[in-house]
């Protein structure tokens, strides 16, 4: 573990993505404590520009609600969204894809065939869909990113177990008669982690982005303010009011940013075959 | 002296002379936009705002009105009342042609008045006070009343009763038959094609009866769903025509300014749209009418008008916009007061039950519209849950009576015992229509009111019953009434004579004409 932080550390992208989620998580968690007023609230005349008020930092929209404070309460959505559908994401893909890799046969063609009939559907449309029918709200948009980006987990996940399975120490612990769930959780999992860890950053950040394109479609929950929310909504007032779309935009840009730039950092820290030494 | 007066007889020549210089002339093609795309164009059973707007110009009916909503012929030629008000008489135009070739003849109109009694809600209503109606010979259509009704003559535009054609609709199973998606009509234009999600496209009538009309070779109703595109395919000249409500508010102002553009606030007057939130009054919170009331007080709807609207539109005072006839602001009165919101709701004993808010699926606008009301609604302390979702999907759940609040916007047609009663009075209560008593209210001395006005003589005493009514309405708060609705029409200014009804551009290509 310390291992892994000095080499993590030692990445310069894996710094700047840590700074920046661990700013983008501050601000979710500790932001709404200081801005109590909800950002739907209508707080000044509309389409004041930034900088003119301090009060309203970043200007207001076309109702006259604060973007600043917008942005504040869209963080949290946005990343709740994008980690608890990742988390949701992970759920379904590594047991699927743990089994395949570990029963291999039939049981690994019937669950391979059935991702891959997640896999052809452009996850974009799919997701679209999704939300439609279900109605747009905060569990149907989180539940639909995870269907649409579950199938590569599995995907790579079996491909390891399948590398995996082959080793010596698992085969002694199927020799030693241990049970196949045991073998499955405490043998063959942790070792199939790393890559895992560095794609699940960066679902992350693709559910983030998703999100966004679904509320920018005005697929979003309409009683909650997110980044592609407020793009959206600004969207067609862009030739008036610039910053209406363009601060969470920005906010967008860089929490994507940063998350993929952990990714990278997370594969250097992480894969033993770039030897730390050398890097 | 002497030469003033030559001045003044000189200018007057030159006016003159230059309104004869604006002769209609003929030919061209006319861009508009369509917003949203309709649902369908047969007028007789569709009669969302896009399909009027559109299917105008492709059916008719019996009489057009002036923006002084006066009837004026049409398929009418002339008409007449008899003593006791209780039998009209119209005589039909000779040589009208339906697009197909066969004539139209008053077995037409017999047919589509049957027709419609069963397709078409409002014309329906309208014709509930119809004993019978006769065709004595082809061009005489004689409609004998039950008793006098005193609107009556306001019931034959287009929109309210479109003639259609007997002998492509008789006997067939009226909603599947396949002229609903290739509609045949008597109008200066005829259906040509329909690329789903692209554009109608509609072209001139060439039998047209009245010789030299249309002037228009063809309109392209263009079907933008984006607001913002809507806007820049004006500016790029894409599309000509921007009828009412067909770009946001915020962009108006920017485009009236752009050069050769008019803009228009008339002809609305015979729809004068009002805005209001249907309040579910069946169940939960909203079944109290201090709760109702207190959602008046609890909205800013000057914000509304100022901000969301753009300083377009007035106020609402209660069910009849000002330009209905026998409105009255003689009501009481829902000033924005959260204060008084909250104490009605203390007093009503609400306990912070969520209520579902169901905005209208319209463009930004509308969105932004829902939002702002739930924030106040949000503001004295009720529990608002936007539920997201599209037009039909909003026309479900209104229809279903699934909802909570929801927004709306109807058109009353001039005459409270046409477009007003009808949301009030219990027998317009049924499930399945978006347009009539969708809130469940139902109060026995407001039915009776209505159905003595429609019938009632002389306009005194009409206008006596129909206060009364706007008075007893506006303290029961049936739903949230929000704004007297304005709709600019922007149009190139080489587009003339657009407009020249009470219905404006949904029977407007009939005159209309391009100076090249």
């Amino acid at each position: 573990m310390k291992q892994f932080w000095k080499s993590m550390l030692k990445s310069p992208s894996g710094v700047i993505g840590l700074i920046i989620l661990l700013l983008a998580i501050s601000v979710a968690v500790f932001g709404p404590m200081l801005f109590p007023n909800s950002p739907w609230r209508m707080v000044q005349r509309p389409f004041l520009p930034p900088f003119t008020l301090s009060a309203v930092p970043l200007g207001t929209d076309a109702l006259g609600r604060d973007v600043f404070a917008g942005m504040i309460f869209g963080a949290r959505v946005s990343l709740l969204v994008g980690l608890v559908s990742t988390l949701v994401a992970l759920l379904v893909g590594v047991p699927i894809g743990a089994m395949a890799g570990y029963f291999g046969g039939k049981v690994d063609d019937a669950l391979m065939r059935f991702t891959e009939f997640f896999q052809t559907i452009p996850s974009f449309a799919l997701a679209i869909v999704l939300v439609a029918i279900l109605q747009p709200s905060i569990y149907s948009i989180v539940a639909s990113i995870a269907v649409v980006s579950w199938p590569p987990v599995a995907r790579l996940v079996r491909g390891e177990v399948l590398s995996l399975r082959t080793r010596e120490y698992v085969q002694a612990a199927v020799v030693t008669g241990q049970s196949n769930t045991w073998i499955i959780l405490r043998e063959i999992l942790p070792n199939a982690l790393s890559p895992v860890i560095v794609l699940a950053s960066l679902m992350v950040a693709t559910a983030i982005l998703l999100e966004s394109s679904l509320s920018f479609l005005g697929l979003g929950d309409p009683n909650l303010i997110s980044w592609g929310y407020m793009v959206g909504a600004g969207r067609t007032v862009i030739r008036q009011a610039w910053w209406i779309t363009v601060f969470p935009g920005v906010a967008i840009l860089i929490s994507v940013l940063g998350l993929n730039l952990i990714g990278e950092g997370l594969n250097d820290a992480l894969n033993p075959r770039l030897s730390r030494e050398g890097r | 002296m002497p030469k003033r007066v030559l001045l003044g007889l000189l200018l007057a020549c030159g006016l003159t002379a230059s309104a004869l210089a604006q002769e209609p002339k003929t030919g061209g093609v006319i861009n508009a936009v369509i917003q949203p795309e309709p649902p369908g164009l047969m007028l007789a059973m569709v009669q969302n705002g896009p399909t009027q707007m559109v299917s105008g110009n492709i059916f008719e009916g019996l009489l057009r009105y002036s923006p002084k909503l006066e009837p004026q012929p049409e398929l009418a030629e002339s008409w007449s009342v008899s003593e006791d008000a209780r039998t009209y008489t119209f005589k039909l135009r000779k040589g009208v042609t339906w697009h197909d070739g066969k004539p139209f003849t008053a077995a037409d109109v017999l047919f589509s008045v049957e027709m419609l009694k069963q397709t078409h809600a409002r014309a329906r209503n309208n014709l509930a006070q119809v004993d019978k109606v006769e065709a004595p010979d082809d061009h005489t259509v004689v409609f004998t009343l039950k008793q006098p009704f005193g609107p009556f003559l306001g019931i034959f535009e287009v929109g309210s009763m479109p003639m259609v054609p007997k002998h492509l609709y008789e006997g067939t199973d009226w909603k599947t038959n396949p002229y609903n998606n290739a509609p045949v009509g008597t109008g200066p234009f005829m259906f040509k094609e329909w690329q789903k999600g692209a554009f109608i496209r509609l072209v001139k009538n060439p039998n047209y009866y009245e010789k030299g009309k249309p002037y228009i070779d063809e309109i392209y109703w263009q079907i933008i769903p984006d607001a913002a595109a809507r806007s820049v395919a004006y500016e790029t000249g894409k599309v000509d025509v921007l009828p009412g409500g067909s770009v946001e508010n915020f962009d108006v102002p920017r485009l009236s300014k752009l050069k050769d553009t008019c803009v228009t606030g008339a002809g609305w007057e015979f729809f004068s749209p009002l805005a209001w939130l249907w309040l579910n009054n069946r169940q939960g919170p909203l079944a109290d009418k201090r709760v109702r009331q207190a959602i008046m007080y609890a909205i800013d709807r000057d914000f509304a008008k100022d901000v969301i609207w753009n300083g377009l539109g007035k106020v609402a005072t209660g069910p009849s916009a000002s330009t209905i006839k026998y409105y009255t602001d003689n009501v009481p009165k829902y000033p924005y007061d959260p204060a008084k919101a909250k104490a009605l709701l203390k007093e009503a004993g609400y306990k912070g039950e969520k209520i579902r808010l169901l905005p209208l699926a319209y463009g930004e606008t509308w969105q932004r519209w829902g939002e702002a009301v739930k924030q106040n609604l949000q503001d004295v302390g009720i529990s608002i849950e936007t539920i997201a979702t599209d037009v039909a999907g909003g026309n479900q759940k209104i229809g279903d009576w699934d909802y909570d609040i929801a927004f709306t916007y109807l058109y009353q047609y001039g005459d409270p015992a046409l477009g007003v009663g009808r949301n009030y009075v219990s027998s317009a209560i049924a499930k399945g229509q978006i347009f009539n008593n969708v809130e469940g209210y139902s109060n026995p001395e407001i039915d009776k009111l209505f159905a003595d006005g429609a019938v009632a003589t002389p306009d005194s005493k009409r206008k006596e019953i129909y206060e009364k009514a706007q008075k007893i309405l506006v303290e029961d708060v049936p739903v949230a009434w929000m704004l007297e609705l304005q709709f600019p029409t922007i149009t190139r200014c080489k587009v003339k004579n657009l407009i020249t009804t009470g219905i404006g551009v949904n029977d407007g290509f009939k005159d209309a004409w391009l100076d090249k």
